[in-house]
């Protein structure tokens, strides 16, 4: 895998390659050292142009771990030439020749662009504007499969801002990519036309698409969404669509997903959140592990360890 | 070809003083410099009613001369260019000074339309009866819609005046917001904020509307949307003097240009769904479209290579046209090579008060020549235009301009490649 720019381009084999090699990686952590040679010599680049605390910190972990060189990259950017600070950007770095860069960025299609700029770097997206963010769904199926055993078959629901939201399209396609009967449901406001080509089953009312669902993945609900009246209020959006226990019980024992950072009793309840079907700290952890393999398996087609290897 | 006379035959033209003197058979007299165009086809000169120069002020983008070459290059005799300069040509001066440009240049004919409203702010009408003494041939708030209702009524009932047609770009921005390309399946699945269809099409028909009650002459610029087509259409069998443009770009492709975040693929309005597609086919076959116009919209290259969303709207479109014309639409078998014409020559002229159009004596001797058989790829570092970014790069197209001529002066000629 030269680059991973999204779930679109992955191959269902290349996507379960790296479900299956996260267990081992994440056996690491409990090591005395938490740390093995996969990656010694080579840097990591995390440039992020939006802010981010968790996947940051999850990547520069699994980068850690893996005894890379991390580095942070994180440009300051004015909202009127973020664009041509990201070109320049991408060009400056491209003079330092890493190896892998792991880009995040509120444009999207952004890790495209980097991957063409700099033709010697591997690309990792983690997370571009409303478009994609593999690791995040890679780490989601990786739990989901842990929890329930199986990816194939399993009715997931996903619900929320589908219409911004990068976590739901990653998700959406490597779900039905593995198998899984995706349903989703979000206010009409924030459900874009044209969601069946993703092979998902979007639904207005959301009792019906809790129906039997095995997993639950909750979407963050952004505050500004808010000022562009696509919801009236934060109240408002708990009542139709927040996920309490009530709304749980509709669905067969399903496990409940979140990407973080929660909006406690906006789309989910604290009950909901830190009760016995909730994954959403497990996610967290498998996050580093999933996030190893990947940087792993980029790692293994780099330029540089053809060199080596001969 | 003269589509006006319905002539399609083998024949001399001759020129004098700039001029058609006259058509027919073995016109050469003493003293005559002949020029033998066998094999090719003589059209009355091309217009494109809609490009962007970008001079006064945004000269890295393109300037009137290298416009004025792309314009030639392309088959173009005459060109009428926006007013989103810097400033705005809201000025008689400013209308004069880009007229000046051109007769520098001396290549095509450029045409200024005027801003519709001071600085195009939407708000206080232009002086439309300076404008169009200093030569402007038609006012456009282009890429700046008027969004105010009644301003568009005032500049509607004003223009009578003048008869000045009153061209709109059609577009409600709030329901545009922060979209880069076609709402719809395409942009759900790559994750791309969209624009939906009734931003242009609750704008054409309020637009219409006005014009209705105005009884002003409109023209909706680059229609792209099934039911904008299905209003100009209504418009016209009311006998309204409505009239509407389509550009090569929306008859070829459809959203799924934008490919991996293609800025190349990245115009105002976006590029529309098949369905859209086919509907602009019927309407420029069926006279509900009266022009074909390119939207030319240079960019400077650092700025199309930004990501998709920061990059500017906007391609070139002067030197893909005709050959895209030719192979997709007339070879194609859309549109017959008689209509081509009309679209990209007569029914512009029309619109905008323009002599030519037509091969009859004492009409500007302005010919576009064409080699139906000749293929040619489409090679952007080729191009005169400064800007670069089209979707069509690489594409192999039959049917090109063989040369230009404007006043009886060859401007352009593809095997002197000048």
């Amino acid at each position: 895998m030269r680059h991973l720019l999204g779930i679109r381009g992955l191959t269902p084999e290349e996507a379960l390659g790296i479900l299956d090699e996260a267990p081992r990686y994440q056996d690491v952590a409990d090591q005395p050292v938490p740390r093995v040679p996969v990656l010694v010599g080579r840097t990591v680049t995390h440039l992020f142009m939006e802010p981010s605390t968790r996947t940051q910190a999850s990547f520069q972990l699994a980068a850690k771990r893996l005894s890379a060189e991390p580095l942070s990259f994180v440009p300051k950017s004015s909202s009127l030439t973020k664009g041509e600070t990201f070109l320049d950007t991408a060009r400056t770095l491209a003079s330092m020749a890493p190896d892998i860069v792991v880009v995040r960025s509120a444009e999207s299609g952004a890790p495209h662009v980097l991957a063409r700029e700099i033709p010697t770097a591997q690309v990792i997206n983690a997370g571009d504007g409303i478009s994609e963010h593999p690791t995040q769904a890679l780490l989601d199926a990786f739990t989901i499969r842990k929890h329930l055993g199986r990816i194939a078959g399993v009715r997931v629901t996903i619900i929320g801002d589908l219409l911004h939201s990068r976590v739901f399209r990653s998700n959406a396609r490597l779900l039905t990519m593995l198998g899984a009967e995706v349903r989703c449901c979000g206010p009409p406001t924030l459900v874009p036309p044209g969601l069946d080509r993703l092979g998902v089953r979007s639904l207005l009312h959301l009792e019906e698409a809790l129906e039997g669902a095995e997993a639950v993945m909750v979407l963050r609900i952004q505050h500004e969404r808010m000022h562009a009246s696509f919801i009236p209020t934060e109240r408002e959006y708990y009542r139709e669509f927040g996920l309490t226990g009530e709304r749980l019980a509709r669905t067969d024992n399903a496990i409940v997903l979140h990407p973080g950072p929660l909006n406690r009793g906006v789309e989910i309840s604290s009950e909901v959140a830190d009760g016995p079907r909730s994954v959403i700290l497990d996610q967290v952890r498998n996050g580093v592990a999933v996030r190893m393999a990947v940087l792993a398996e980029i790692a293994r087609s780099s330029p540089r360890s053809q060199r080596t290897d001969g | 070809m003269d589509p006006t006379g319905d002539l399609d035959a083998v024949m001399d033209l001759r020129f004098a003083e700039g001029r058609i003197a006259a058509v027919g058979e073995d016109l050469a007299e003493p003293g005559d410099r002949v020029v033998d165009v066998d094999g090719l086809v003589a059209a009355p000169g091309f217009c494109d009613m809609h490009v962007h120069f970008r001079e006064p002020g945004l000269e890295y983008k393109e300037t009137v001369a290298s416009g004025a070459a792309a314009a030639v290059a392309g088959g173009f005799t005459a060109v009428a260019c926006m007013a989103n300069t810097d400033p705005v040509n809201d000025s008689p001066s400013v209308t004069a000074h880009i007229r000046q440009l051109a007769e520098q240049a001396g290549l095509a004919h450029v045409h200024p339309i005027a801003a519709t409203t001071q600085g195009m702010a939407g708000e206080r009408i232009s002086e439309f009866g300076s404008l169009k003494e200093a030569g402007a041939v038609a006012v456009s708030d282009d890429g700046l819609p008027v969004g105010d209702p009644a301003v568009m009524r005032k500049a509607l009932e004003y223009s009578r005046l003048h008869d000045l047609p009153v061209i709109e770009h059609c577009e409600t921005l709030e329901l545009t917001g922060e979209g880069a390309m076609r709402e719809g399946a395409y942009a759900a699945w790559i994750g791309l904020p969209g624009i939906p269809a009734a931003s242009e099409f609750i704008a054409v028909e309020r637009n219409i509307a006005l014009a209705e009650i105005t009884g002003a002459r409109l023209h909706i610029a680059h229609l792209s949307t099934e039911r904008s087509a299905a209003a100009v259409r209504r418009a016209k069998a009311a006998g309204m003097r409505v009239t509407a443009e389509v550009t090569p770009h929306h008859l070829v492709l459809t959203e799924e240009a934008v490919g991996d975040y293609d800025t190349a693929a990245k115009m105002k309005p976006p590029l529309a769904a098949d369905a859209d597609r086919e509907a602009l086919l019927t309407a420029i076959a069926d006279g509900t479209a009266d022009a074909i116009a390119t939207d030319h919209a240079p960019h400077h290259e650092d700025e199309k290579k930004l990501c998709f969303q920061s990059a500017p709207f906007g391609i070139v479109g002067l030197e893909t046209a005709v050959p895209l014309v030719l192979d997709r639409l007339v070879t194609s078998g859309a549109i017959s090579l008689a209509r081509a014409v009309r679209l990209l020559s007569t029914g512009p002229r029309r619109i905008l008060g323009l002599p030519g159009g037509h091969l009859r004596p004492g009409s500007p001797a302005d010919i576009t020549l064409l080699d139906l058989e000749a293929t040619g790829t489409i090679d952007p570092e080729s191009f005169r235009s400064r800007g670069r970014s089209t979707p069509f790069a690489g594409l192999s197209l039959k049917g090109q301009v063989a040369a230009t001529w404007v006043g009886g002066r060859e401007v352009y000629s593809r095997n002197a490649g000048r």
